[in-house]
């Protein structure tokens, strides 16, 4: 329990959450995974934009970023540009990662740049206080969605897969041992790494959809998953309506900073006697 | 020593003036006529060991570079006008954060597409006021090739010292002209990095004197396991909610770039002495006023030119101090009038003994998407003649 608490800035606490609400859980998961791996703390950056899920980088003790709504991963990926060396973790939310930030997660799993993503997916926008995402269930109710949601979801993991991540991983605040596992194994990958925890919202899903409180909740998205190993041997009708959770895809690629590392040696040696900027560019340009 | 002499474009000359500045870091997305800068970053930054990325927008872009910054790199973005409306959140995100970024606005001819490769200076308000809520900037205008290089130059030094985005507003003529170009000796450049803490220990990231002070920054990755938040904050960089904190967070950052005002003002001055009739003006238009009022000079009216570099923090004092005797200022921009109002505003302030009312200030807007003509500066400057003052050009020297 110290191991854990100290990763955190705890004067900044006692955090802002709801009673009830899962970010905890997967903010405790992430500290967890980072303690098995002994990451050096001076080393771990945590990004995020806006929304309950983002407030988690603000009590983490490392150098951390609250940006803004949908940005975290276009932040991110200045910072890990610039050093490399550096443990770059965004953490976000269904609506800042996959509506206002969709088009940075799908550049930054297509670029395989070595940022590892958490996203907290509880199908709604709590901090606006409970207006449909782009991952709420069709049908299910937010205060935007008064007659029931008409959009299709987005199902994340396929997103992130067809984007290029090249580790792509859903577990629950239900299913938190196997969470933290995933988070290892998303921190260790040299890539785009996702992890879609799926969590409960009493405060504004649970009640506006009359799925109870928190540990009702956690009994319904228990409900709603299939491991993927044991899907493979379940039949189809047994698999309808479920997400899969477990390891969905991991498929290492070269990774975008370490290429860029290397061109940059490349180019360096074809420029030997190059002297800097100034006098290069007033030879090279016309 | 200078580096030989060169012919070169403006575009080329910032992306060079970044480059002295110590540039490490560029994020953008094509746009024209801002795009020679990313290309010409694209291939100079690797040759430094720095990098560039092509972003999906430019919202990614300012945040890249922000990010970047944060973990200590020097960084700029380019855009144009609809690029920089996409950039403003993250600007003020920037001015409330004190991140130093350099973003660089190469104008045209809006608003919305409009007119992608005409000039125009209608960004001219959207850089000082195109974010939301309170917040400093600093806004340079190069009038020249070689000013681009120089201002980009100390866009770099202003945005270090006193960790505030800095806006270098450029125009398409501006941008694209080419000019020959004697640039400094680099070995005699000394660029500003912004200050550091010398030790974690007791590191506050946004303990500052509240009269205008600047905090010391920590990279990101050293360390300091400092929180970097766009919510108000306390000086321990903890998010607060408390009037007091934000009150106090938005004053020092104003008073701040009041502090700096003096210390970064720029501007062209010609015939200022004994002007009875000021021309005030910016960028590319400037460059058509100062060939007007020459021509005026020549033919023995009073006509004098002022040419604002510092844009923003803007120069209230020289302004009125040069309207002190004019009778009339025009004030030629491409644009329907964004900079005339600020040059009334300072002419009848009364600000530094100027008498206050004095001189009228007359809007001299063109939104044709062209450069001024010479003539239609010079025109305005002999409307401004009282008749029989007026003496025919034959009589002229």
């Amino acid at each position: 329990m110290s191991s854990v608490l100290g990763y955190f800035k705890q004067e900044y606490l006692p955090h802002i959450w709801c009673p009830g609400c899962g970010h905890g859980t997967v903010t405790g998961a992430l500290v967890r995974a980072i303690d098995r791996l002994g990451l050096d703390k001076n080393k771990v950056c945590p990004v995020s934009g806006i929304g309950c899920s983002s407030r988690a980088v603000g009590y983490l003790d490392f150098d951390t970023l609250h940006t803004a709504h949908g940005r975290a991963l276009a932040f991110a990926t200045g910072i890990k540009l610039a050093r490399p060396e550096l443990k770059v973790v965004v953490m976000t939310g269904d609506g800042d990662c996959a509506a206002i930030g969709g088009n940075h997660f799908i550049h930054a799993a297509r670029r395989n740049i070595d940022i590892t993503t958490i996203v907290m997916n509880n199908s709604i926008y709590g901090m606006t206080s409970g207006q449909y995402s782009p991952m709420t269930p069709k049908g299910m109710y937010g205060t935007t969605a008064p007659y029931g949601n008409l959009e299709r979801s987005f199902d994340l993991c396929e997103l992130a897969r067809a984007s290029g991540a090249t580790y792509v991983g859903r577990a629950t605040s239900y299913h938190v041992p196997l969470l933290i596992d995933l988070i290892e194994s998303a921190l260790q990958n040299k890539g785009f790494s996702v992890v879609e925890a799926l969590v409960q919202c009493p405060t504004y899903f649970g009640r506006k959809n009359k799925v109870g409180g928190a540990v009702e909740m956690l009994e319904w998205i228990k409900d709603g998953v299939v491991h993927a190993k044991a899907a493979a041997s379940l039949p189809p009708e047994k698999l309808a309506g479920k997400k899969l959770i477990g390891e969905l895809h991991n498929a290492p690629a070269p990774e975008y900073t370490a290429e860029y590392d290397e061109l940059i040696a490349k180019v360096q040696r074809s420029y030997g006697a190059f002297q800097g900027g100034l006098y290069g560019c007033a030879s090279n340009s016309d | 020593m200078n580096s030989p002499a060169k012919l070169m474009q403006g575009n080329e000359a910032c992306t060079i003036g970044a480059l002295a500045a110590g540039l490490e870091f560029y994020a953008g997305y094509p746009i024209t006529p801002s795009t020679e800068i990313a290309e010409l970053c694209a291939e100079e930054l690797p040759k430094v060991g720095g990098k560039f990325i092509q972003m999906e927008d430019e919202i990614g872009s300012i945040a890249a570079c922000i990010g970047a910054s944060l973990a200590g790199k020097k960084a700029m973005t380019a855009t144009s006008g609809p690029g920089f409306s996409l950039m403003q959140e993250c600007l003020g995100y920037a001015s409330l954060t004190e991140v130093p970024i350099v973003i660089v606005d190469v104008q045209r001819m809006g608003p919305s597409t409009g007119m992608p490769t005409s000039p125009a200076q209608g960004d001219l308000m959207q850089a000082r006021w195109g974010t939301h809520g309170d917040h400093p900037v600093v806004v340079l205008a190069p009038g020249s090739v070689k000013e681009c290089f120089e201002l980009t130059f100390k866009a770099f030094d202003i945005a270090e010292t006193w960790r505030v985005p800095v806006i270098v507003l450029m125009d398409e003529i501006i941008g694209h002209m080419r000019e020959k170009v004697t640039l400094p000796d680099p070995s005699e450049l000394r660029p500003l990095r912004r200050a550091a803490p010398s030790s974690p220990a007791g590191y506050r990231p946004y303990a500052a004197d509240a009269d205008g002070g600047v905090p010391l920054m920590a990279p990101f990755g050293e360390g300091y396991r400092a929180h970097v938040t766009g919510l108000f904050h306390e000086e321990s960089g903890r998010p607060s909610g408390r009037g007091d904190v934000a009150d106090r967070l938005l004053r020092r950052l104003a008073r701040k770039v009041e502090k700096a005002a003096p210390l970064i003002e720029e501007h062209f001055e010609e015939s200022l002495g004994d002007a009875e009739i000021l021309v005030v003006s910016f960028g590319s238009s400037a460059m058509s006023a100062l060939s007007a009022v020459r021509r005026a000079r020549r033919e023995g009216t009073k006509a004098g030119l002022l040419r604002l570099k510092t844009m923003w923090p803007f120069p209230e004092a020289l302004v009125a101090r040069a309207a002190s005797r004019a009778r009339r200022v025009i004030v030629p921009e491409m644009n329907l009038g964004q900079l005339a109002p600020e040059v009334e505003r300072a002419v009848w302030s009364g600000n530094c003994g100027a008498s206050p009312g004095r001189a009228t200030v007359g809007r001299l807007g063109k939104v044709t998407g062209e450069l001024f003509r010479p003539e239609e500066v010079y025109a305005a400057i002999m409307e401004a003649q009282p008749p029989s003052e007026v003496r025919p050009p034959s009589e002229a020297r």
